[in-house]
């Protein structure tokens, strides 16, 4: 019975996620905005692994974000015209950035491992920004589209064809989340949340509490890399700012906004932010106040997030 | 061979010596006691010897291996388990969660992505078998931030047992505690000496606890060693009246 009660949310999520790009129109949006909020909500996730559930806060996850972005776009445009090996050259580029500036920055806590996965983010945006023949500089990677998929027995176009290209995006992202929900379930996860609920306990019970963080904001930056490179196959562009301090922002917005004690709650918050820059960044320009005000009222009256309301209604 | 051979070691803060030039020797199986008045250095000693921070100068040999340099979480995998004086737990976790983390790592499981179905059972019985020896069996699903002080100090020792640990140090177990859970986890301690054989290095604010419990006793004041032996020992000694009795009588 009481699995079952837990199986709910889940159903919930996925069917609305199965079924979006069929009901999206009839609410004023469009495919595109619905495979904006799975890609973000990735990121958001992937942010949360180390923020929601390992007690880490990180001020740079664009920096992987954006290496997988610039990853899948250089492999399409200067090395081999296929999708999957492009996914596959962004999320090894953006893991393999992680794991040698995480073990640099293992040993910090609190705002000193914020302040400094944002100085090394910014690194990563200034080469992107300067380093024109190659990434486009300040005018963005183009020149390259996504590829149709080949799957041996029929090619997807997903060029072509929104839907498809959605539901491409889906797979990755129910891949990854499944992933991670494994993870979480792991004895490896609960040594995570043991570090995020004790550091001193959690040290004292046997657990070497670098190494775990290191390989908690390893995987968090594969997943994050991985979300940066649909990003950029949604758009067949990237530049630099999908790697500045302030996607890195709101990657963290968004985890904090949804509710990052839960699982699903960063997709919540990038739901809420895709729909609202959307819809308030066709009425006016300064969209980022009315997300920043939204964003101060949830945190000052919800400090749980918009799930941690939800959950409390339904409990009482 | 002794399980623990601490050497003459000291602890500076500054200009502070807190830890001064202090010897401790402990057999397999003894129930050693650690005692003296507030600021004698007793936590800062266990410290050392979990290598929570290095000393200043001296030396700790575990098993006879030298662990002085070595970080906290290898001396934890060579048999060493603590407790805190001020309680340290996950109190957003409830009691079965808070024992299957060291249950899991004892196990040698900290880094697996999955268990088997074998592998699960045999950590659930496990986090049953301690949550029932430490009488928390009753609160499993219970946050344990939630609970009382006595049934937090319970699941936070049991947390140190579920690591097998060959010695455990306890920092002032029943500090806070009102008499019934000062004897439940006096007996709870007891039985782990008398009928597992457990190493157990006590440090202990109550005197009636500690004349009890104890096969020896060491009485710490002012960073140093005042006085060793057996407990008549120790009630006899006349220096020891002066420094401690004296005062908390
Ligand atoms: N981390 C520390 N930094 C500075 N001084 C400390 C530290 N830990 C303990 N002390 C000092 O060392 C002395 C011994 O403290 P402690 O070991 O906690 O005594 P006890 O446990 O016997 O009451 C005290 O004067 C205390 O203030
Ligand atoms: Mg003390």
């Amino acid at each position: 019975m009481s699995a079952l009660r837990q199986q709910v949310p889940n159903a919930v999520v996925w069917l609305v996620l199965l079924t979006m790009p069929y009901w999206m129109g009839a609410v004023g949006g469009y495919t595109e905005l619905a495979s904006r909020v799975v890609v973000l909500g990735l990121a958001a996730m992937a942010l949360n692994f180390l923020l929601g559930f390992t007690g880490v806060l990180s001020f740079g996850h664009a920096a992987y974000f954006g290496l997988g972005a610039y990853g899948v776009g250089m492999t399409i445009k200067y090395l081999v015209p296929s999708t999957p090996l492009g996914i596959l050259v962004g999320a090894a580029v953006g893991t393999l950035a992680a794991m040698v500036i995480g073990a640099l920055i293992v040993k910090l806590r609190g705002v000193y491992f914020a302040m400094v996965t944002i100085a090394f983010g910014q690194v990563f945006f200034f080469i992107a920004f300067r380093w024109n023949e190659v990434t486009g500089g300040d005018d963005g990677l183009t020149g390259w589209k996504r590829q149709a998929l080949d799957l041996g027995f029929t090619r997807v176009d997903i060029l072509g064809s929104d839907k498809a290209f959605y539901y491409l995006v889906l797979a990755v992202f129910a891949a990854c989340v499944a992933a991670m929900a494994l993870l979480l379930r792991s004895p490896f996860g609960r040594t995570l949340i043991a570090i995020r609920e004790n550091e001193r306990r959690a040290r004292f019970l046997g657990i070497p509490v670098e190494q775990h963080i290191w390989l908690s904001f390893v995987i968090s930056c594969f997943f994050v890399s991985i979300a940066g490179t649909l990003y950029a196959l949604l758009s067949n562009f990237t530049d630099p700012r999908a790697l500045r301090w302030d996607q890195s922002g709101n990657f963290v917005i968004m985890a904090v906004l949804g509710g990052m004690r839960s699982f699903w709650g960063p997709l919540i918050g990038a739901a809420i932010f895709v729909v609202l820059q959307d819809y308030v960044s066709s009425q006016t320009e300064n969209w980022m106040s009315v997300i920043g005000v939204f964003f101060m009222l949830v945190v000052l009256f919800f400090p749980r997030g918009v799930l941690g309301i939800l959950r409390r209604r339904l409990a009482s | 061979m002794s399980l623990l051979q601490v050497r003459d070691v000291s602890k500076h803060f500054g200009k502070l010596v807190a830890v001064d030039g202090v010897s401790l020797t402990v057999e397999p199986g003894e129930l050693r006691a650690v005692i003296g008045p507030n600021g004698a250095g007793k936590t800062t000693f266990f410290n050392l010897v979990s290598g929570f921070f290095p000393p200043t100068r001296g030396s700790i040999v575990f098993d006879g291996r030298d662990i002085t340099s070595l970080s906290e979480h290898r001396r934890v995998r060579l048999g060493m388990a603590r407790t805190f004086q001020v309680t340290e737990i996950f109190p957003e976790l409830t009691v079965r969660e808070n024992l299957r983390v060291p249950v899991e790592v004892a196990a040698g499981r900290r880094l697996s992505p999955w268990l088997t179905k074998a592998a699960d059972a045999g950590i659930r019985a496990r986090v049953g078998e301690l949550m029932e020896m430490g009488g928390i069996a009753d609160k499993a699903d219970r946050l344990v931030g939630e609970l009382s002080h006595g049934d937090q100090r319970a699941t936070e020792i049991m947390m140190s047992l579920a690591l097998n640990p060959r010695l455990l140090l306890l920092d002032e177990p029943t500090a806070g505690m009102g008499d019934q859970e000062t004897y439940n986890i006096t007996r709870l301690i007891r039985r782990l000496h008398r009928d597992q054989k457990q190493s157990i290095v006590l440090i202990e604010h109550d005197m009636r606890v500690i004349f009890h419990l104890a096969d020896r006793i060491m009485v710490l004041a002012e960073g140093a060693v005042l006085a060793e032996g057996t407990p008549d020992e120790i009630a006899a000694d006349e220096r020891v009246q002066a420094a401690y009795l004296g005062k908390a009588a």
